[in-house]
């Protein structure tokens, strides 16, 4: 946890302040019983009426101070606590953008989501806690004990006995308890587990009868999860009652000691007072310092996981010098040579093998091959989301590591298979790769998308917001506005992952028409599981089991290569027809 | 439904554990009961020490006596009450659960197809939980309030007028210093709670498309954005902090006034009106248990109405229509004919898809159903099996009317494979004897063998014994298809219904899913939803939908030389 202490350096003068003022209130609070014992002791006893006045003027006086003291406290505490958590998750986010996709996938969307959100909440307590509460409560208890020394040191023994005796209490109940919870945490997850099976299979279920069946595995885990949960409520039930029994205990042991005392006249009343206000102090001060571990057992935990984000230096970056992209078209847009890859540092697992080729600008290529076969990991190695294992790719006839990584992102467009776009305006999403786009630019992409139509039957247009998710759009929709965005940005080089899967047939037709027509300088690869989508390209490349077995037109790949010839023979309009 | 009838039909859950429910009342009465009665006690062991050598040793070991056996009798008590609670919380949560769980069995599919899965789940799982801490809890720390309440009232009142009236009159000042507070910051929550559902929906948005971003060099963009939506949150969670960090100070100081204020009139009516100081001890401790009730009950008020909220999106699935009841209907061994005879249906009232729809299909033959995604080709399937019910028009399978048939041994008649292959967490084996549990293992191996799984099973790390993770994600989507054949192969049903694969599998196991699917059909009645030419070509009759409806029908040549839209579909395919 301590690696983010420079998070809370800014706020260096709220974290001093704030627990120097709450420690100055500890300090009041603690002195409130002895003000106490002498307007008992000596005010009522000598029925002093301006002396007990005056004591009573001094409570009053000491609650407003300790007041404007822990309000010093309360606004350094929300300054450094809230200030600490917006540059954490600055930080964090700044690191999510540098990330490459290896470095994404590894980590998973979900959980860099929760660690910005969720994990910086609990640390942005942990730092409001810090300042509020990890000076005062432990100050308290010891204060308290200390107190009670100065009024009698013998007496104060019991302090000693019971103190730790409370803190064994709350350490052990706490700790046998964790172990419980985490084990709830998992049943209840197999509550929710069996619940989303139930719904999402719920057609599957029905059809076999296998209702009853279904309803007593989760009668099972539910049985399973209360019996838990009411062996742990046993367990935590006992906390408070035997931390206020050892507590009420001592001041038992205390009333039982001190008649002799009185009776020599070693103690007043109003000392027997203190040392019960003390005593209950000791212990809600101690329960304070029990949540307090629990809050930083938490808070390390999220701390850990920020780390390990915060830790990770970015692995795909640009160069030093980067070098300008050259102006001259005569050099091969694309070219792989040996490259191979694999997703992890082991070489068992290969997703390519040494693949080679070369592609000239204009050039359209097919990439075709089964699931698993790496086409998409072919052409994500062309903008760099990933690096070459082995071998080297190169864009324009040099190694694309020498290029800034910006600029050729601006270069590449690519078109995912799962058709993605931001909330916002449509124009926005259009525009992303080109804010100053004209209108004139943003029409013809969408042209080009066949997008056109459906985009001027909304009602505002480019001007239309998109829900989060484009989930008022359909998904066809939503990939051909994906396409449209990828050539606003004016790319050299075109990249349609699957996308028109969810395109019938006569639009995808239409798209790839208007592609070879109206952007015939680009260079595009079109992957596809469909031979149809490919089966116009200039050439094809065939993928099998991360190997390259074969490249060709069309014709030549039906004459000469059997995988090829396989994949045709599998679908509708693949087969002879030319 | 308001607020009253909520409560009582939840409090009609916790019927079951009424003897529970009472013991748990006993308890906390005791308690609060012998808690308030100790410094009372403490008060009166101090008065018989009032000055040196003006100690009572004689009354001193009786009171000693009767504090320590107060003091643990409150503990047990205390821990009765809690053990009694939870026992109630546990147990009702449960009951519920399992309720509404067996609720969602009865829905009808439109209920399940219309509504967010998380959102139900969320339902069945958190909800559930919300509804029996917040109303149990909150009773209990109700209850024990107005006890506490009571019984300190009775206690000090009994003691002195003047110091209880002073009490009396001053703890209310606390409640009004934190409802205030509580009322003016308000608003910076709501404005912080905003901010961050923004700035989470902005991350969410952002960092799950992160790729996106990096494709379209979209980075500086998007930080941009993100640290000035993270800026108003620091502002306004910095305020809503500070503020509502107010109201702790602020009753603390209001409570030590009051300490302050029992003091003096304590120390006065010691002076003029014979008050002992151990009753001015009792006083002090007091002012703060009396105090404590009223300063939590905000946070009861507010866990009462997240309870209230949750207990209302609970009742409302457990209330939704249920699915009409069973008929008692047999259905002696199945051949395989069905007939379809004015079939009207529609999702919505307003939206008919078919109309008056008549079709013939005789045993052993296969129907295709072909059109555009999202053409509504599962329309039918829902209404053959029943997950939808005809707005009119009959279905008979055999010549009997489906709808007089119980729906399980409808169900059973039929075979199932749906594109989305669906498998749920448990081992190979007993995913593939889903339909059959009590198969035996060579039947179970002769079926993954039928549909060409067998090979590939045995090559997994545990064979028949692999576990499956949720949603399959250690089996490729061919391989999940070739076990959910292997399902419907095992159970052999006279009737199939089959929902092609449109991509994702790779070339290889395709041809074996095709190949299971070709000989899954031999001899049976089958509805296929098609996308592969070889199973169109080959199909006794093809449905061609368009838009949700039937437009066409036929065998592949009759469609073709009509010339409609089939035949319009069937050419774009070799368009260019």
């Amino acid at each position: 946890m301590w690696k983010l202490l420079p998070f809370l350096k800014p706020y260096r003068k709220q974290a001093i302040v704030g627990p120097l003022f709450k420690f100055l209130e500890a300090v009041l609070e603690l002195t409130v019983p002895l003000v106490m014992i002498r307007l008992v002791d000596r005010g009522v006893a000598e029925r002093d009426m301006p002396y007990i006045w005056r004591m009573a003027g001094l409570l009053v006086l000491i609650a407003a101070v300790s007041w404007g003291f822990a309000l010093i406290c309360q606004y350094s505490a929300s300054i450094a606590s809230q200030g600490t958590g917006t540059l954490l998750r600055n930080a964090l986010y700044k690191k999510v953008s540098g990330m490459s996709h290896a470095q994404l996938d590894k980590l998973g969307t979900h959980s860099l989501i929760t660690r910005i959100t969720n994990d910086v909440n609990q640390l942005q307590t942990a730092v409001a806690m810090l300042i509020r509460l990890v000076v005062r409560a432990p100050f308290l208890a010891v204060g308290a004990v200390f107190m009670a020394m100065t009024i009698d040191l013998r007496l104060s023994l019991v302090f000693v006995v019971v103190m730790p005796l409370i803190a064994l209490i709350l350490y052990l109940i706490m700790s046998r308890s964790v172990p419980y919870f985490r084990a709830i945490q998992k049943k209840l997850d197999r509550i929710s587990l069996y619940t989303r099976e139930s719904l999402s299979g719920v057609r599957v279920i029905r059809a076999f009868a296998r209702q009853k069946e279904e309803e007593e595995k989760f009668y099972a885990a539910g049985d399973d999860l209360a019996e838990t949960s009411v062996r742990v409520g046993k367990l935590s039930a006992l906390l408070s009652p035997l931390t206020s029994l050892v507590m009420n205990g001592g001041i038992a042991v205390i009333l039982f000691c001190s008649g002799s005392q009185v009776n020599i006249g070693r103690l007043t009343q109003g000392e027997i007072i203190a040392f019960v206000n003390y005593m209950t102090q000791v212990m809600l001060a101690l329960v304070v310092v029990a949540n307090l571990v629990v809050i930083f057992t938490r808070a390390s935990a999220s701390a850990a996981r920020v780390n390990e984000v915060l830790a990770i230096e970015p692995d795909i970056t640009s160069p030093k010098d980067p070098i300008p992209f050259p102006a001259d078209r005569s050099k091969p847009a694309v070219e792989f040579a040996g490259v191979s890859f694999s997703y992890h540092a082991d070489a068992e697992s290969l997703v390519l093998q040494d693949i080679s080729f070369s592609v000239s600008a204009g050039e359209t290529i097919g990439v075709i091959g089964g699931t698993g076969s790496g086409k998409s990991t072919l052409v994500q190695l062309i903008p760099r989301y990933y690096d070459a294992t082995e071998g080297e790719v190169r864009l324009f006839g040099a190694d694309s590591r020498r290029y800034d990584l910006k600029a050729l992102h601006r270069k590449i467009a690519v078109v995912p298979q799962y058709a993605s776009v931001l909330s916002g305006r449509l124009r926005d999403t259009l525009s992303m790769a080109a804010p100053d786009a004209s209108e004139e630019r943003l029409w013809h992409a969408l042209s080009v998308a066949q997008a056109t139509e459906f985009v001027e039957k909304l009602p505002n247009g480019l001007d239309t917001l998109i829900d989060q998710g484009g989930k008022n759009l359909s998904g066809g929709q939503k990939q051909r506005l994906t396409i449209a965005r990828a050539l606003v940005g004016d790319p050299d080089i075109l990249i349609l992952d699957d996308s028109a899967s969810a395109l019938d047939y006569a639009t995808d037709a239409a798209l790839r028409h208007a592609l070879r027509t109206e952007l015939s300088d680009i260079t595009v690869f079109i992957v596809s599981q469909r031979v149809s989508a490919i089966r116009h390209a200039d050439r094809i490349l065939v993928l099998d089991d991360g190997k390259s077995v074969g490249l060709g037109t069309h014709a030549d790949l039906l004459a000469d290569c059997p995988v090829y010839r396989e994949i045709c023979a599998s679908q509708p309009g693949g087969g002879g027809r030319r | 439904m308001n607020r009253k009838a909520l409560l009582r039909r939840l409090l009609a859950y916790t019927a079951p554990y009424r003897v529970f429910l009472l013991l748990s009342f006993l308890s906390a009465l005791v308690s609060v009961a012998l808690t308030l009665w100790i410094p009372v006690q403490i008060g009166q062991v101090i008065d018989c020490m009032v000055a040196p050598g003006a100690v009572d040793f004689a009354a001193l070991p009786p009171l000693l006596v009767r504090l320590t056996v107060t003091i643990l009798a409150a503990a047990l008590f205390q821990w009765l009450m809690s053990y009694f609670i939870n026992l109630i919380i546990y147990r009702t949560v449960k009951d519920l659960r399992n309720r509404l769980y067996h609720k969602l069995g009865t829905l009808p599919l439109s209920y399940i197809d219309s509504h967010e899965h998380g959102d139900i789940i969320s339902r069945v799982v958190n909800d559930i939980d919300l509804v029996a801490d917040g109303l149990l809890q909150g009773f209990t720390q109700l209850f024990t309030g107005v006890i506490t309440i009571l019984g300190t009232l009775f206690f000090m009142l009994r003691a002195d007028l003047w110091v209880a009236l002073t009490v009396i009159l001053l703890t209310p000042l606390s409640l009004f210093v934190a409802a205030f507070i509580a009322k003016n910051t308000f608003h910076h929550f709501h404005r912080q709670s905003e901010t961050q559902g923004k700035l989470s929906g902005y991350v969410e948005e952002t960092v799950g498309n992160q790729k996106l971003i990096r494709a379209f060099a979209y980075e500086e963009q998007s930080t941009k954005k993100f640290r000035e939506i993270n800026d108003l949150l620091y502002l306004h969670g910095q305020k809503a902090q500070f503020f509502s960090s107010l109201s702790n100070p602020t009753t603390r100081f209001v409570n030590a006034i009051i300490y302050a204020a029992v003091g003096l009139t304590g120390a006065l009516r010691a002076v003029y009106g014979g008050l002992t100081v151990g009753q001015i001890s009792m006083f002090l401790s007091y002012a703060n248990q009396y105090t404590k009730p009223f300063n939590e009950i905000t946070g009861i008020i507010a866990q009462l109405q997240t309870a209230m909220a949750s207990a209302e999106r609970v009742f409302a699935v457990l209330d939704e229509t249920e699915e009409s009841p069973d008929a008692a209907g047999s259905l002696p061994t199945v051949k395989g004919e069905v007939t379809v005879s004015d079939l009207s249906f529609g999702y919505s009232p307003d939206r008919p898809l078919l109309t008056n729809f008549t079709l013939t299909v005789p045993a052993g033959s296969t129907v295709a159903i072909v059109g555009p995604t999202g053409c509504g080709k599962t329309t039918l399937i829902n209404l053959l099996l029943r997950f939808y019910e005809p707005d009119s028009g009959v279905i008979r399978i055999d010549g009997t009317d489906i709808s007089s048939l119980p729906r399980d041994t409808l169900r059973r008649s039929y075979g199932m494979v749906l594109q989305e292959s669906w498998l749920f967490s448990g081992t190979v084996r007993e995913n593939i004897a889903y339909g059959r549990p009590d198969a035996t293992d060579t039947e179970i191996k002769a079926a993954a063998e039928a549909a060409y799984a067998a090979p590939f099973i045995r090559r997994l790390p545990r064979g028949y014994d692999t576990m499956i993770s949720e949603d399959g994600n250690n089996l490729s989507q061919g391989q999940k298809q070739l076990l959910c054949i292997a399902r419907v192969m095992l159970a052999d049903p006279k009737i199939l219904i089959l929902d092609e694969a449109t991509s994702n599998i790779d070339t290889r196991t395709e041809i074996l899913v095709q190949r299971a699917f070709r000989d899954m059909t031999e001899g049976r009645t089958a509805f296929i939803v098609a996308h592969r030419l070889s199973t169109i070509k080959n199909a006794d009759l093809i449905l061609v939908m368009k838009d949700g409806k039937v437009v066409e029908q036929g065998t592949h040549e009759t469609l073709l030389a009509k010339g409609g839209f089939y035949h319009t579909l069937y050419y774009s395919q070799f368009a260019t």
